[in-house]
């Protein structure tokens, strides 16, 4: 089926998050405004406008009410959904990273970048989604980061852990309460890109620039599944119907203009989750791809790229069909 | 400091005191020792200390005539003048002692030189210098004559050595299943596999970390693999891929095998030591079995080029093709106005003088005889047409030759011999009168015919530029690719018409090709088109017997392309000149894709050469006409082991898909208990209840708008 080509951000995307139900779409790009569409048609909502740096990613409180979107404009905004006004921010002294909110919609984590001398750190926030005069912007625990940025950051099961996963290729699980890395992977040799958790929380897929994406058990750490791709990975997905991966990446955006789009390895590619072997291909973007997510029905994803473009891919039945 | 072991003597600051530790008790751990190979004796040459005796730039000339005072005078003078075209002599440096009492000369005298490097060539240009016919000098530094003194006067035979069997260097070609080797070297990696078209996929033989310092080589036969060092070559071979031999040569850029594996030739080039002197070039022959330095050639760049050549090109000394193991070979160098030819293992010049060819600008031997291909430009502005010559060795007669006329000039000449030495080409570029266009021309001999007959062809549009030109080996034709634009076209022909006499036949052409490399299967008959570097990799398998293309394959930004020894598969693979895409994808013969391998910084790759065949050409007709017979054994494993590989492949996904679905109810199992529940709901709060209360349902209505009724047509 014909993709649905979005074209409302100026700049690269960095994110794409769908909501809980699968209705709306919500982007981020380099360009300053998260974007909200519709996730089945594609038609654009609206734009929330008051970040002033790059907007790197996003979450939606399982309601859909509100948004969290962080941005390296130094802080981390909630947003109503429905009217686009934003209703609080978080204000840090470093870029604002990565965003996350907790099972339940209480907690906030928030990641922020190194900057001049300060390391990155991963804080948490209380979040008030029922009363939002009561928001208050107090951190409730700061926890110190490694070396270099932490690009992503999950909720771990029941709450207890975050998960992050950097700069440097470690993924690691922290103890909200103590702060302390209680588990460590070191299966990527270079930075990762994208965390993204399972529907049940048990395990999660990671991608990182060393051309893999790997499953995780999110308890242990421990690596369950490796796809190896031939290009950085900068995305990958978990279906939610079926045992596929999808991922996506492609060269460096640094040295794309030194080949053509063929050789940049800009498509999406499926991969079998269990058996970790490619199944097919979808081309499309002419930049890498940025960000990918899938819709909670599992019967669309949605890619996001280094050239402005969003592709909502309808999945047909010829893909259903396959083993 | 950890590493520094307890018995060396500590300061009182607890350091150690190296002045007080004895370095000749320091040992390595016996594992160290074998990791750097020390175990075994090193035969590495180091660069002989320059002593500062202040004698290093003295030379003792010896075998000088006794003579009387009266003639002192003119002997020193004569001495004088020899030694000063050289160097230059010290003041006061030359000394001839005499007898005090008789005052008649001793025989020898000592010249002293400016410097060192006068003095060592001195020695290299005046040692067997005949002054007249009694008195031939005898020159060497006066640093070696102590060395040469203690040279005992009787010949000790050194005792022999015992009889260490080594590892059988064949035993690949003996594989069951009739397989190939191939090696890939990648980031810091080199590694060894079969290619292995069943399972589809390269298996593993042998792999090596820093196993080479540059490059590696097979040797001609396959029956080695070199790997270039620092300090030299190494070779490796037998099952086990153990050192078989080693060859020091510092600084060693280039090696080349003499086709028969006895000789290897390493080549380097050394940048002058000080501000006004030389490139240097050094070039070691060794016996590839004994390991023995057969030859050295050293001296300034100038002697290893010919005049009107830009720059040195690699390799120097060319082997000369092989015809039998037993007879030795050749090899040959060019100079300015000669080929000097040397004969292995004597490592002497033959009949001790060059050939004599005016102003050789190339040369190449036939791939499988003695005979040398020579191409001399005009020379005497035009009055000496320039010349293409085959001189046979050892008899240095020339075998053929042909003035290469035209009405302009001549622009460039490239040689090409097929592979089985029945044919040489040459292409000729010529400009017309005016010097404004160019045109091309093929001149071709057949040297199995007597007197080598030879014909020229020229394209049907001979202005049209030539791209490339290849031999089918083992075949009597020719492919060209020509053409100015950027499909050019390619045209195939035969050394022999439709019955079979000697008459150069143009096959047929095939137009609008992107193309611009040839690469003849070993057995002819198939050839690949290939659209390399700016075609960006697109390959088409021909088939030059029926004139079709079998298949049309796209490898993108391919950068290479090599047959297996048989013909049974090639492989193409992108190296990293190229930063993405790194590996190589492996093709059958007919351009059918087997498999595809990615590392990044991949190399090099190179088929592992087959010694030839020991079938005579009557068997081999025997197998082809029943090669339903033979094939039948090799398609009975071939089924084998696929289907084992698919029964493999099935069970191993059985078991991977039991694992994870197990590993799936364990979690499950766990997330299902009241009390994960129970934490769930209270971490979900209202949304846990909104969760449940959420119910999707699909409703169908049908309604009938209207119902009109029309008369069928």
């Amino acid at each position: 089926m014909r993709p649905i080509l979005l074209k409302g951000h100026e700049r690269p995307l960095t994110f794409i998050k769908y909501n809980r139900e699968g209705d709306l779409l919500f982007t981020c790009a380099k360009d300053h405004h998260p974007t909200l569409w519709y996730g089945d048609n594609g038609e654009r909502v609206g734009t929330y406008v008051g970040h002033n740096g790059a907007v790197w990613t996003c979450d939606v409180s399982d309601d859909s009410s509100t948004l969290v979107t962080g941005s390296a404009d130094t802080t981390a905004k909630l947003w109503d959904t429905k009217t686009g006004e934003c209703y609080f921010t978080f204000e840090f002294d470093q870029p604002v990273r990565a965003v996350a909110l907790n099972a339940g919609g209480t907690q906030c984590a928030i990641t922020t970048d190194p900057f001049m001398g300060v390391p990155s750190a991963i804080h948490i926030v209380n979040v008030n989604l029922g009363d939002r005069a009561a928001q208050r912007g107090e951190v409730v625990k700061r926890i110190e980061g490694p070396q270099g940025r932490v690009t992503r950051v999950m909720w771990g099961p029941l709450n207890k852990t975050v998960v992050t996963g950097g700069e440097d290729g470690i993924i690691r699980s922290w103890d909200v309460e103590t702060g302390d890395v209680l588990k460590m992977s070191q299966e990527h040799s270079k930075q990762i890109q994208h965390l993204v958790m399972s529907d049940d929380g048990s395990h999660f897929i990671s991608a990182s620039l060393d051309k893999t994406a790997k499953v995780f058990d999110s308890e242990t750490l421990e690596c369950l599944k490796t796809y190896s791709a031939d290009r950085p990975v900068n995305a990958a997905i978990l279906s939610p119907i079926r045992d596929h991966i999808v991922l996506g990446g492609g060269q460096d955006a640094m040295a794309v203009t030194t080949t053509s789009s063929k050789a940049g390895k800009f498509d999406s590619k499926i991969y079998h989750k269990i058996f970790e072997e490619e199944i097919g291909g979808i081309r499309g973007h002419f930049g890498p791809i940025n960000a990918l997510a899938f819709n909670p029905d599992g019967r669309s994803f949605t890619s996001g790229g280094e050239d402005g473009y969003v592709r909502i891919h309808p999945l047909d039945n010829s893909y259903f069909e396959i083993p | 400091m950890d590493d520094v072991p307890a018995s060396f003597p500590r300061g009182e600051d607890g350091f150690v005191d190296w002045d007080k530790v004895d370095v000749e008790s320091v040992e390595l751990p016996a594992d160290e020792i074998k990791r750097a190979g020390l175990d075994q004796p090193v035969k590495v040459e180091l660069e002989e200390a320059k002593e500062d005796t202040g004698f290093a730039s003295v030379i003792v000339v010896d075998n000088l005539p006794q003579i009387p005072e009266a003639k002192f005078g003119k002997l020193l003078n004569v001495l004088t003048k020899i030694f000063t075209q050289i160097g230059e002599i010290r003041e006061g440096g030359m000394l001839m002692p005499q007898d005090e009492a008789t005052k008649t000369s001793l025989g020898y005298a000592f010249v002293e030189f400016a410097n060192e490097q006068q003095a060592q060539s001195a020695v290299e240009q005046t040692d067997g210098y005949k002054l007249d016919k009694t008195h031939i000098f005898k020159v060497c530094k006066f640093d070696d004559f102590e060395k040469y003194q203690k040279v005992p006067d009787e010949y000790v035979a050194p005792p022999p050595k015992p009889f260490a069997p080594r590892e059988n260097t064949q035993a690949w070609m003996m594989d069951q299943r009739g397989r190939d080797q191939f090696v890939c070297r990648f980031g810091d990696e080199t590694q060894i596999f079969w290619n292995d078209p069943q399972t589809k996929k390269g298996e593993d033989v042998y792999t090596r970390t820093h196993w080479t310092e540059s490059y590696v080589q097979w040797s001609p036969k396959g029956s080695f693999l070199a790997t270039v060092h620092r300090q030299g070559v190494a070779l490796w071979g037998g099952d086990s891929f153990g050192r078989i031999a080693k060859y020091g040569h510092n600084g060693v850029q280039f090696i080349e095998f003499s086709p028969c594996e006895r000789f290897l030739a390493t080549g380097s080039t050394h940048d002058p030591t000080t501000a006004d002197g030389v490139t240097s070039v050094l070039v070691n022959f060794f016996d590839t079995r004994s390991g023995a330095k057969l030859r050295t050639f050293m001296g300034p760049i100038s002697d290893f080029i010919a005049q009107g050549q830009q720059g040195l090109r690699w390799p120097v000394f060319k082997w000369s093709g092989q015809s039998s193991d037993e007879s030795g070979c050749f090899f040959a160098k060019m100079g300015t106005g000669m080929i000097s030819v040397y004969a292995a293992p004597e490592m002497t010049l033959v009949d001790k003088k060059s050939i004599k060819v005016d102003g050789v600008v190339d040369f190449c031997w036939s791939p499988t005889d003695p005979i040398l291909a020579t191409f001399q430009p005009e020379q005497g502005l035009g009055n000496q047409p320039a010349r293409l010559s085959l001189i046979s060795l050892p008899s240095k007669k020339e075998v053929r030759s042909k003035n290469l006329l035209c009405t302009g000039s001549i622009v460039g000449v490239n040689m090409y011999w097929q592979a089985s030495g029945d044919y040489f080409g040459a292409k000729v570029l010529r400009t017309t009168k005016s010097g404004k266009t160019t045109y091309s021309g093929f001149e071709l001999f057949r040297l199995r015919e007597p007197n080598c007959p030879m014909e020229v062809v020229e394209l049907a549009n001979k202005a049209e530029k030539i791209v490339a030109f290849a031999w089918e080996p083992k075949g009597h034709r020719f492919a060209v690719i020509h053409g100015d634009g950027a499909r050019p076209d390619v045209s195939f022909y035969s050394m022999k018409d439709k019955q079979g006499n000697n008459n150069c036949t143009l096959i047929g052409t095939v137009k609008n090709k992107t193309a611009n490399h040839l690469f003849w299967s070993p057995n002819g008959r198939v050839v690949i088109l290939a659209g390399l570097k700016t075609m960006n990799g697109q390959f088409e398998f021909f088939d030059v017997e029926t004139m079709e293309t079998m298949a049309s394959v796209e490898h993108f930004m391919a950068t290479d392309v090599e047959w297996d020894p048989t013909g049974r598969f090639v492989t193409t693979a992108v190296t990293s000149v190229h930063q993405m895409e790194n590996g190589y994808h492996m093709w059958t013969f007919n351009g059918k894709l087997l498999y595809k391998y990615g590392k990044d910084r991949f190399f090099q790759f190179l088929w592992r050469p087959r010694a030839k065949s020991l079938l005579t050409a009557e068997q081999e007709a025997d197998i082809e006409k029943n090669i339903k017979k033979y094939s039948k054994r090799f398609e009975e494993i071939d089924e084998k082991i696929r289907n084992e590989a698919d029964s493999n492949v099935a069970s191993e996904k059985r078991a991977t898909a039991e694992k994870w679905k197990k590993w799936v109810e364990s979690k499950k199992a766990v997330r299902d208990t009241p009390i994960y529940k129970q934490a769930l709901d209270e971490l979900l709060g209202d949304q846990a209840k909104a969760k449940l209360d959420f119910v999707e349902t699909t409703v169908i209505e049908e309604e009938i708008l209207s119902i009109v009724e029309e008369p069928l047509s």
